[in-house]
């Protein structure tokens, strides 16, 4: 990382606490859409944290991931209410349609990244998926193919 | 604008009320969650342009400076709960709801409602040829009590004035002026208002605790951190009546002389934490939060931590360490938070439902919160109805209610015409409640003595194609991947019971087993550090207990009787409908079927791996599962 001077604004934001670690980091992986480890480190520097303990922090949250994620990141809540209205499918056919599986969450491209999350609270609409944040309902196999095409054209279209 | 002194407060009280009942009509678009997944934003802004270019006095936020009585106000308001058919907008004074709105909608709204009073049949809700009007006379609302929920769908979930016009606030000024902290406690404690967040602690004994510490600094800290899957209601409060959070909290800093609070949300609820924090700032810039509130020597500040995904965050001594910007792990003390919380200090720490109840008990008593609800449980509960009901969404009924009354009366019975099987009550720390449980009543005692829990409120509805074995291996796995893994009967533990139920999902399980499996869920009980263990065998013991037989089926009989399973389902042709054209036995990735040419064909069972392609492929249907 050559340029720190955007993980001095953020720190700067929070303040140097060691309390601020979680805040920091969630704008780190925001900015990057992952937290790249010289940057971890840097931050573990300015809070006057071990290395050790803010990889520790790192790897506990879901929220933070050390390996670069999507462009787009797609959530699909496998919690209780969108698992009995058969939430599984809707995982299978993203993962067959982007090449993808529990253990590769990516497409090498780093347009795509499938995850699972345990519960969205948009129960009422289960099943639920979520593509950056925006809440999709009553998806099905079909419509979460649809719903990714859509995403690819946009990404065609900014390539133009 | 900052408020001075309590007489400020109450004149501006005085103006917005009014200024409230001039806007004589009023349309109230949802802007919960699930709605503004479906459009309610676009619907919102499609009123708001229509209104301009009819040239209507129409009102976004409250104004005191136009005096004008007959405005229309649009609101956006939390969730009104009936999540199932929205984007649902509410339409004052007539009280009509309508339902899955659509932006081309908009224009008759405001033509035959608001302009010319007249109703639109086809946006109501209907069962068969009747048509229910009024939001209230609907079957989904008229048996519930809203409480806590009274404001969602009523007010604009994103205005101070708002809040303010209907009584907003008053709360905290009555026990400002007029009660000492001791009062303050007592009224809770005398309430009988039980901890919404699960365990159903007396809040107003935390409280007490806090206060009689003496110590330099304490702390106050609101639980939003809802992990339960199936669990919304602490996020519709949140995004829907955020004021009354905040208000709750003012009370209880009151109460115990803190001065600093923290509201830790869900990563998972980004419009939680924006409404959040958009009330913190109105009450900052109101003078409700500061320094030296209302002229007072009160002073009290809020901040919202987010969290960061890991579901033992919930219970309170790793929230409080992950507050601290600490791996959020349970910590094991001798002391409770109320002697030793966070940074060492008193700290109450209190769920989001818990601190919304406080404002009507000071408001109206603790005689009147006691005569809601049972003896043990006093007040309301809010639920999230969820799964194969017909009517999903947000309710709040008395403590005591039934289960029937909430699934059959207000949910609708199940959906597709199916029966009625289980229902899972507080994620996945309860426990499975079959058909014989239906007329228990919903309270703390009672749903922990049939081995469940009222948890944070989550209600998942299962009908007869669920298999209890997979529901509950699906809840275990779930509790074994957030095990924080501290301790070695929760991280251990789970993790046998979850290869247990694998084994007998695949076919391969023994009546052994299921003593197996009683036995550790025992021992996780007894012996784990935090509520995460202590509560995570319960939806496997429960689901053994009232579902035997169907965990049989799988271990005597190797029959899933839901046909869920897949390992256990016997595919096999049909002699008579098999033609012997051979497709199936190509498409088969395991060679398993063979036979010869216009003679039906066979499956030999042991290479099967039950993909269904065959099925899939024979043009005769043929190929059946059993």
């Amino acid at each position: 990382m050559e340029n720190f001077k955007e993980i001095d604004d953020i720190i700067a934001l929070h303040g140097n606490d060691k309390s601020s670690i979680i805040s920091i980091l969630h704008d780190v992986q925001h900015k990057f859409n992952y937290i790249p480890e010289d940057v971890l480190e840097y931050v573990s520097e300015k809070l006057s944290i071990s290395p050790t303990k803010a990889f520790g922090i790192a790897t506990f949250y879901e929220n933070f991931s050390l390996q670069p994620k999507g462009k787009y990141i797609i959530k699909i809540c496998d919690g209780t209410a969108c698992h009995v209205r058969k939430s599984t499918p809707i995982i299978e056919a993203l993962r067959k349609e982007l090449n993808l599986s529990e253990e590769k969450i990516t497409t090498d491209d780093l347009m795509f990244t499938v995850e699972t999350v345990s519960c969205l609270g948009a129960c009422g609409l289960a099943p639920v998926i979520t593509i950056n944040d925006k809440v999709y309902g009553k998806m099905t196999p079909e419509a979460v193919v649809d719903l990714l095409n859509e995403h690819r054209k946009e990404i065609g279209n900014e390539d133009k | 604008m900052k408020i001075n002194n309590i007489d400020e407060f109450n004149t501006l009280k005085l103006s917005l009320e009014k200024a409230f009942k001039n806007q004589s009509k009023k349309i109230i678009v949802c802007g919960g969650t699930g709605c503004v997944a479906n459009g309610a934003l676009v619907i919102y802004e499609k009123f708001k342009m229509i209104c301009e270019e009819k040239g209507l006095n129409v009102e976004t936020i409250l104004d005191l400076h136009d005096d004008s009585p007959d405005k229309l106000g649009l609101k956006k308001s939390g969730c009104h709960g009936f999540c199932e058919v929205g984007p649902l907008v509410r339409i004052e004074p007539s009280d009509y709801l309508y339902l899955r709105v659509k932006e081309e909608d908009c224009e008759e709204i405001i033509e035959k409602t608001i302009i010319n009073n007249l109703p639109i049949e086809r946006l109501m809700y209907k069962i068969g040829e009747t048509v229910y009007a009024s939001e209230e006379s609907i079957p989904f609302y008229e048996k519930q009590s809203r409480i806590v929920l009274e404001h969602c769908g009523h007010i604009d979930a994103e205005s101070i004035l708002d809040y303010i016009a209907v009584d907003g606030y008053s709360a905290f000024i009555k026990a400002l002026t007029t009660m000492s902290p001791e009062e303050i406690c007592n009224c809770i404690i005398d309430s009988n208002l039980r901890g919404r967040g699960g365990a159903g602690f007396p809040a107003g004994l935390k409280w007490i605790q806090v206060l009689k510490n003496q110590a330099d600094i304490k702390y106050v800290i609101c639980n939003g951190d809802e992990g339960d899957p199936g669990a919304f209601m602490d996020r519709s409060i949140m995004e829907g009546d955020p004021h009354r959070v905040i208000e709750g909290m003012m009370i209880a800093a009151l109460a115990t002389g803190a001065r600093e609070g923290y509201i830790y949300v869900r990563a998972e609820y980004p419009l939680a934490i924006e409404r959040l924090s958009k009330a913190i700032e109105q009450a900052r810039e109101y003078g409700l939060l500061g320094e030296n509130i209302l002229g007072t020597n009160f002073s009290f500040e809020i901040k919202i931590n987010k969290g960061a995904g890991a579901f033992v965050c919930g219970e309170e001594s790793a929230l409080i360490a992950s507050i601290e910007g600490e791996r959020g792990m349970p910590r094991v003390k001798a002391k409770r938070p109320v002697e030793d919380g966070l940074w060492g200090k008193p700290t109450v720490v209190n769920n989001v439902e818990t601190y919304a109840n406080v404002f009507n008990i000071i408001n109206r008593g603790s005689d009147w919160f006691k005569s809601i609800g049972t003896e043990k449980s006093s007040g309301t509960k809010a639920f999230a109805l969820t799964g194969n009901v017909m009517n999903t969404g947000l309710i709040e009924v008395p403590m005591g209610a039934t289960l029937r009354n909430v699934i059959f009366d207000i949910g609708g019975g199940i959906a597709n015409n199916k029966r009625f099987k289980a229902v899972q009550i507080g994620g996945p720390s309860g426990g499975c409640l079959s058909e014989q449980h239906l007329d228990l009543p919903l309270d703390f005692d009672s749903l922990k003595s049939v081995g469940a829990m009222i948890g944070s409120g989550g209600m998942v509805v299962m009908d007869e194609d669920t298999c209890m074995v997979s529901v509950a291996r699906f809840f275990l796995n779930f509790t074994q991947k957030e095990s924080c893994g501290k301790c070695i009967p929760c991280r251990e533990g789970t993790r046998r019971m979850l290869e247990i139920l694998d084994k007998i999902i695949e076919g391969k399980g023994t009546l052994e087993d299921l003593d197996m499996l009683e036995e550790l869920g025992d021992t996780i009980l007894k012996t784990s550090l935090c509520g995460l263990g202590k509560t995570a065998p319960n939806p496997v013991l429960s689901s053994l207990k009232y579902f035997r037989e169907e965990y049989i089926s799988h271990v005597v009989d190797k029959k899933c009787p839901s046909k869920v399973c897949s390992k256990l389902k016997v595919i096999y042709i049909d002699e008579e409908l098999c033609r012997g054209c051979s497709k199936c036995a190509r498409v088969c990735p395991v060679g398993a079927i063979s036979g010869k040419v216009k003679q039906p064909y066979v499956i030999d069972q042991a290479k099967c791996i039950k993909c269904d392609s065959c099925i899939g492929s024979c043009a005769f249907a043929a190929i059946k599962e059993a």
